[in-house]
């Protein structure tokens, strides 16, 4: 009894650390797609992370699509948008092929990586040296998992919201 | 603090004042007569400059607190307020974040001090395990304090050291959200942060008190390692050791001033006078310099929870050396072989922090710092889990001395002064 009174007690003292109300309500975001040119990535600011829009171009959709699942680190896609247990196959990562959005932080440490950068042609983390494809899956270093797909919907052609 | 009291009220009110709440007895017991070995060397004058850098670390942070305002908004142009509108303020704030360096300086020489010596020996285990405690309350303090002026450093540190808890299986996200407050370090871990960083000096202050309790129970390890036998091996603390260590902290200090006055963003880094962006991480992310080699170790393990577990484990690892050593001397002077293993090890951990401060793919003559690194990680381990253990069994000690008076005196002395 007294455990439990304790425990009752303390979670309140314990509750407050977590994000409040105000921290939870900021976290949806609205991003208008008609500027960014294929070959051209924006970066948005999501629940206080970086977050990647890239438009990829045809040879890097290819470069994504020819890699074996199974050669992968990580083999699962980590998009919210799919099942859990979906693969980390290109087609899997985003909902338009042209679109990959990206919660931009290194799976490591938190780190932001690098645009256009590493052996893999997606992003460099220059924090541990984690190397990331075109699809944003780890391909090299520290990371343990693929770069994480944020939920989100295309409201039109142009536009998307995240979160 | 403990053994038969040496104290001797004189005035009526002296009197009045011991039966009541003995405070006198107790500051006359513990910084006046103790009875202290007449051999301690300059690397035994740290305890005090140690006290003296937690002073000023307290005293200077409460004056930055008054001027500092805890909000990601406010953090950093307050800090710059400090350095350039507020009287004395640039004074103060240099002498608090070079404090900060001073005393991890302070706190390593005591720590290999104490190593060398075996000062962590029976019956001295707790007063080592409370030190171990306080060191970890130190860098936890220090980290906080780092991620105040909310500068590009700040943030980034604060997002690395953070996501380490992110390694945990299952929970390490939520346990990382939950420090946060947020979904990313941002003002509410700010703000948390600053309140985190005025207590933590003063829980420190606590365990400082425990370990100086626990110190006077057994009395000082002394360069020898042999127990005091006779009165004859002790001095009073007060006024031998009080002028000693008033000496070698006016040393101390004159070098804090160097830093303070002539160099005094030489222990910082450039990019943390620039604002935190949460969009941006700088190229080179490197903690501070008493920080590196546990990010060395960090780094030279490929899997994230891996080096996590390493990292950590090379600190769990000093709770068990007292149980970890098995050799019956102490001191290392009479230990010929652990004495060349113990300075390999001063010369790796200072090697883990040069790889530390260096890129992802720096090399040194060719050979790649990541395998440097590797090496003297393994080094670390192998030196308190395998050697250590050995070495207690294998080694054949010198031969001690009869006593700490026969040393210091000499025989005939020694047998005089009987």
């Amino acid at each position: 009894m007294a455990a439990v009174g304790v425990a009752a007690a303390a979670w309140p003292f314990i509750d407050q650390m977590n994000p409040s109300a105000a921290a939870l309500a900021l976290s949806t975001v609205e991003v208008d797609l008609s500027p960014v040119a294929a070959g051209q990535q924006i970066v948005v600011k999501w629940r206080g992370h970086p977050l990647f829009v890239r438009h990829r171009t045809p040879a890097e959709i290819d470069s994504a699509k020819k890699v074996e699942v199974s050669s992968l680190p990580d083999p699962l896609a980590r998009n919210a948008n799919k099942p859990e247990t979906a693969s980390a196959a290109d087609e899997d990562r985003v909902i338009k092929p042209e679109w990959l959005i990206l919660i931009g932080v290194c799976t490591h440490l938190g780190c932001t990586p690098t645009g256009f950068e590493g052996d893999y042609g997606g992003w460099l983390c220059h924090c541990h040296g984690s190397q990331y494809d075109t699809s944003g899956r780890i391909r090299k270093g520290p990371a343990p998992e693929n770069l994480a797909v944020p939920p989100y919907a295309f409201l039109t052609d142009t536009r998307v919201k995240v979160g | 603090m403990s053994g038969p009291s040496t104290y001797n009220p004189k005035s009526g009110f002296e009197k009045w004042i011991d039966q009541r709440l003995p405070l006198p007895r107790l500051m006359h017991d513990t910084i006046q007569t103790f009875p202290t070995p007449r051999n301690l060397n300059i690397w035994y004058t740290f305890g005090g400059i140690l006290t003296f850098c937690l002073a000023v670390q307290i005293l200077t942070g409460i004056v930055l607190a008054m001027h500092y305002v805890a909000n990601a908004g406010l953090a950093f142009d307050s800090v710059e307020a400090i350095m350039r509108d507020v009287n004395y303020g640039w004074l103060i704030r240099f002498m608090h974040a070079n404090g900060a360096s001073m005393f991890f300086l302070a706190v390593y020489i005591h720590m290999f001090r104490g190593l060398y010596y075996g000062s962590y020996k029976a019956p001295r285990e707790l007063i080592w395990i409370i030190g171990v405690l306080i060191y970890l309350l130190m860098m936890a303090t220090a980290f906080f304090g780092y991620v105040l002026p909310w500068g590009q450093m700040s943030f980034w540190g604060a997002t690395v050291i953070t996501n380490l808890f992110s390694a945990i299986p299952v929970i390490g996200s939520h346990i990382a959200t939950w420090l946060w407050g947020d979904f990313a370090v941002g003002d509410a871990t700010l703000n948390r942060f600053f309140s985190l960083h005025y207590l933590l000096p003063f829980i420190i202050a606590g365990v400082v008190g425990l370990h100086i309790w626990a110190l006077h129970v057994p009395g000082n390890n002394n360069p020898l390692g042999i127990d005091v036998k006779s009165p004859q091996d002790t001095v009073p603390f007060h006024p031998y050791y009080t002028i000693k260590d008033g000496f070698y902290l006016c040393l101390f200090v004159i070098v804090f001033a160097g830093f303070v006055f002539y160099a005094p963003d030489f222990f910082g880094n450039p990019d943390n006078y620039e604002q935190a962006n949460p969009l941006v991480t700088p190229p080179d992310i490197v903690p501070e310099w008493y920080l590196l080699p546990f990010y060395a170790m960090l780094r030279s393990i490929p899997n994230k929870l891996m080096g996590v577990i390493v990292m950590g484990g090379a600190i769990v690892t000093l709770f068990f050396l007292p149980w970890l050593d098995t050799s019956r001397v102490r001191s290392c002077r009479f230990r010929p072989l652990m004495k060349q293993f113990f300075w390999a090890l001063v010369v790796v951990c200072v090697l883990l922090g040069y790889c530390g401060s260096q890129g992802v793919d720096a090399a040194i003559a060719g050979i790649p710092l990541l395998w440097v690194a590797r090496l003297a990680t393994l080094y670390y381990f192998a030196f308190f889990w395998i050697l250590m253990p050995i070495i207690g069994l294998i080694e054949t000690p010198k031969k001690l001395p009869a006593s700490i008076a026969q040393s210091v005196l000499g025989d005939s002395a020694a047998a005089a002064a009987e």
